[in-house]
């Protein structure tokens, strides 16, 4: 198996090989390593805006109506004297949601990685459809530009919560957002659909179809698992999405009553009737409760190879985790009720709704403790990607478990709403998410780049950012439990709550040193895109297929025949063998068993 | 002119971090190697896990000692308050106690095990009575919360129609809300928002033609009863709103288009309540903060000494003033409760022409 890089001699097996133009190349590429760095650099712009939008509402919410500069200087009219207005307040709560969900932790997460490792770990030369994968990325691009056009209409950008409920988002006369703001939030979301089922499909295609040879299902790397199985939910849910936000539209322009029954508002009665806003909540949340895994999936798949590969150990327990992978996806889709315990509808099915959610449990702490096991006697490499994987873990963990109290229906209605829900999501699915986002960057940047990010400037990130994460939502769920509600533009109207006042302050001073610390890594980031140090072949001695490719990238990933598959990808320090990994394309010496996994 | 000043001064400290991360950078330049974790790295970071684990707890004891009071788990004032703080209690031990545990054995792992040249690592790969036991200790702990969850959700939700609740209608619009008293008959007229005429103070959309309806009470404070069943009907007549009384364990949305409804029994008098010393003590401090901001506090025209009293929120996002949707609640006793109802006006005396 050769592994040299010969760029010319990609072109003698048959793989068709145009020449290619700066457009071709940079722009239109059908590549799907051009199309994840693609994705991640879109997704890192979008999540520059996400991340200062959260500083500046964390400003408002530490220090009210306190006139500040860089409201003045970024807000314009919205800030009249650098006071933040209150729709203003809501459309950045608002979109700080959206773009976090759905731009940069769905589209900029699973987009990236899926995109990169598939073919690579699964020894394909591309994707199955190159030109459907072009599509899908341009028109995620489409919609981030729609999504950014959207902050400058003139009554302002959607300001319903990114869940969006209708009547208050269906009624422009209901808040400024709800008008030409929501509708192009809708059309926006409505190409991402689009593009988000286009890859999708594109990854389920390539997984079952084009394994090299000797890659079973039972050899997959557990990041495949993962996107795979991501991918799955993602076609079975998004579409449920795309069909709420079609009838919503239609309510909104064409009269139809679908989710709006019964409203006066603003001194007329509309003539809405019969529809109701609980059936849109059950809509958006068919989709919304499983996007929460479409965004935390990949990140645990990524984190899965990262701590194995970094502990010079197997996985513990492989086919538990694809069991647990497979468990948490089936549970994810019947258990969208638990975000409407309070909403009105029969608590019976919320009873119904408890038992499902707190099932989930289970196979979420199979895998935590599977990821414990693996650091034991281990040998640990704790190079950054490492830190943000069991950063993950310790996120995943302290935010998993207050879900016990959220899938509760009698204690939620307690806790519903209020900032107990922002901590413990923020904590399971956001920082655990962007952990993993992180991880796979530091792991796979020499992949994608050919150099490699610079490593102290990597612990430095990892340890301000993980620091200040919990800084910022730890105490959180104090406040939530206090019975703070989320979304409101100030608390100063309820002397109630004055106690909690001085933590905001303290979390909203951690949220900005956080916020500043991600300049490290976007300087670490694109510096080292052009100045880092030139990878090795396999730096981190990994086992998986990626490795074995030229560093320099080459259309069709091989230069010459696809490597064969032999093992799993977690021979790590296998007895038997002289190295610490043996690679998946190694086979198997004389008399050596393959583990029985 | 100052924004733009600002601006500036912002851009140049992102630059300064900038130059000065480049110059760490730089500095690095020749000591260092590939960039891949040294033995050196691995130690040091392995100590850092450490005393990442202390920075957990220490943040936890922090969070307790400072915001620990926890209002949402004591001083409940309904009757079904305490099974849910007792619940939420057990729920929090359990979670206490494996966050403690399991964050320990990650972080301890993380530096124990830190990497060093030319150990290998332990090549186990499965065991399938350990994960047996770490899947059937869940399933357990879990059964005995869905459990006890799940009788203490099923009483809550089910009204007790025999104890006779007092029915009262919550009445949401951005950004107030309205009381209506069922009146002598304990029912409430029809409404609809089509029947709303503002001309005629008919603000609910009563129907008018409706006897029932003759006798409801509309408020925009709500007094209820110590020791009396009350069942809250919810209804909005524009966008969603959530009907939020934490102090009593409460909480239901009202949907424009339907009828949601949530029963308690109201338990402490507002009165009792302020005499309380959890409470003295929480008034006690949030004045002694309020005095420091004594200015700002006066300049919005609020007042500056806080009383406790018992408050319906809004807790769904409703709009541009939702951050100020509020009603305050008096429970009383009944003596005190007939004297305030009987000074209302009908809605039919409250009719103009």
């Amino acid at each position: 198996m050769s592994a040299h890089a010969d760029t010319h001699a990609h072109d003698d097996h048959g793989h068709h090989h145009h020449k290619e133009t700066f457009v071709t190349k940079y722009i239109f590429s059908q590549d799907h390593k051009m199309i994840a760095k693609q994705y991640l650099i879109t997704g890192t712009i979008m999540g520059v805006i996400g991340v200062l939008m959260s500083i500046m509402f964390r400003m408002q919410i530490a220090w009210p109506e306190q006139p500040n500069v860089l409201f003045e200087a970024l807000l314009g009219k919205w800030a009249p004297g650098g006071v933040m207005d209150a729709d203003i307040y809501l459309a950045l709560v608002t979109i700080h949601g959206t773009i976090m969900v759905f731009f940069v932790l769905t589209a900029g997460l699973s987009g990236t990685f899926s995109n990169l490792l598939i073919p690579l770990q699964i020894g394909a030369r591309d994707m199955a459809s190159g030109f459907l994968n072009m599509i899908s990325y341009w028109l995620f691009f489409l919609s981030s530009v729609i999504m950014i056009i959207s902050l400058f209409v003139q009554a302002g950008p959607a300001a319903a919560g990114w869940t969006i409920y209708p009547p208050l988002s269906a009624l422009p006369m209901a808040q400024g957002g709800s008008g030409m703001g929501m509708t192009l939030w809708l059309v926006s979301m409505a190409i991402f659909i689009a593009s988000s089922l286009l890859g999708s499909l594109n990854y389920i295609v390539t997984v079952i179809n084009l394994r090299t040879k000797g890659m079973s299902m039972t050899r997959l790397p557990l990041t495949i698992w993962a996107f795979f199985v991501t991918a799955i939910i993602g076609v079975v849910s998004f579409p449920v999405l795309l069909s709420a936000a079609l009838l919503l539209i239609m309510d909104r322009s064409f009269g139809t009553s679908f989710f709006l029954s019964d409203i006066f508002i603003q001194g007329e009665v509309l003539h809405y009737q019969g529809g109701s806003p609980v059936l849109f909540e059950h809509l958006f949340w068919f989709l919304g409760h499983p996007e929460v895994y479409i965004v935390l999936l990949p990140a645990l798949g990524i984190s899965s190879e990262v701590i194995a590969t970094n502990s010079r150990k197997p996985i513990f327990g492989y086919r538990a985790m694809v069991m647990s992978i497979l468990a948490i996806a089936f549970l994810s889709t019947i258990v969208w009720g638990h975000h409407m315990f309070v909403s009105g509808m029969n608590p019976f099915l919320g009873s119904v709704f408890t038992f499902t959610t707190l099932l989930i449990a289970i196979p979420s702490a199979v895998k935590a403790f599977n990821y414990i096991t693996t650091l034991w006697k281990g040998n640990l490499q704790m190079n950054p990607a490492m830190l943000f994987s069991i950063g993950l873990v310790s996120t995943f963990i302290t935010g998993g478990l207050t879900g016990i109290i959220l899938g509760d229906s009698a204690l939620d209605i307690n806790v519903h709403d209020t900032y107990f829900v922002v901590a413990h999501f923020h904590l399971v699915m956001g920082i655990s998410a962007l952990y993993g986002m992180f991880a796979g960057i530091y792991h796979w940047f020499p992949r994608m780049f050919g150099r490699m990010l610079n490593k102290n400037l990597g612990y430095l990130h990892f340890w301000v950012t993980a620091i200040c994460a919990y800084g910022v939502f730890f105490p959180m769920h104090f406040i939530g439990m206090a019975g703070l509600p989320r979304r409101y533009y100030t608390n100063s109207n309820f002397p109630l709550f004055d106690d909690t006042a001085n933590a905001n302050v303290v979390i909203t001073m951690f949220a900005i040193v956080g916020g500043i610390f991600q300049l490290v890594f976007l300087y670490n980031f694109f510096s080292s895109m052009f100045f880092g140090k030139k990878a090795e072949q396999n730096p981190w001695r990994s086992n998986t297929l990626e490795w074995t490719a030229p560093v320099k990238h080459i259309h069709g990933n091989w230069p010459g025949e696809i490597p064969h598959v032999y093992r799993w990808s977690y021979d790590y320090s296998k007895p038997g063998h002289e190295e610490d990994f043996v690679p998946q394309n190694v086979p198997l010496y004389d008399g050596e068993e393959e583990l029985q996994h | 002119m100052t924004a733009f000043l600002t601006l500036i001064i912002v851009l140049f400290i992102a630059v300064a971090i900038w130059q000065m991360v480049k110059i760490f950078d730089l500095a690095q330049v020749g000591t260092s190697n590939n960039q891949v974790a040294t033995d050196k790295d691995n130690r040091i970071n392995g100590y850092l896990m450490m005393g990442f684990l202390v920075f957990i707890y220490a943040i936890t004891i922090a969070s307790f000692w400072y915001l620990g009071d926890l209002p949402l788990t004591s001083n409940s004032a309904s009757a079904h308050g305490p099974q849910i703080d007792n619940l939420m209690i057990i729920s929090m031990v359990v979670i206490f106690i494996v966050q403690t545990v399991t964050q320990f054995l990650l972080h301890y792992f993380a530096y124990k095990y830190k990497g060093e040249k030319g150990r290998k690592a332990l090549f186990y790969a499965d065991n399938n009575t350990l994960e047996a036991i770490w899947t059937f200790i869940p399933v357990i702990v879990l059964a005995g919360l869905i459990i006890y969850g799940l009788f203490t959700w099923t009483s809550i939700m089910n009204v007790d129609e025999s104890e006779d609740p007092m029915v009262i209608e919550l009445y949401a619009q951005q950004f107030n809300w309205k009381a209506r008293y069922a009146g002598e008959d304990n029912t409430l007229g029809m409404a609809n928002v089509r029947l709303i005429d503002i001309d005629r103070a008919n603000i609910l959309g009563l129907d008018e033609s409706d006897p029932y309806a003759e006798d409801d009470i509309i408020t925009t404070e709500l007094h209820l009863p110590v020791g009396q069943p009350v069942l809250f009907k919810m209804r909005s007549q524009d966008v969603l709103h959530s009907a939020y009384m934490p102090h009593f364990r409460a909480q239901m949305n009202c949907v424009p288009g339907m009828i949601t409804q949530f029963g308690f029994t109201p338990t402490v008098t507002t009165d009792d309540m302020r005499e309380r010393d959890d409470i003295k003590e929480k008034v006690a401090n949030i004045n002694a903060l309020r005095a420091e901001r004594k200015d700002e506090i006066e300049a919005k025209g609020q007042e500056l000494l806080y009383e406790f009293d018992y408050l319906l929120l809004c807790n769904k996002i409703c709009g541009k003033s939702h951050y100020n949707m509020q009603m305050k609640i008096i429970v009383e006793t009944q003596e005190e409760y007939d004297a305030w109802i009987k000074e209302q006006k009908t809605f039919k005396n409250s009719l103009t022409n």
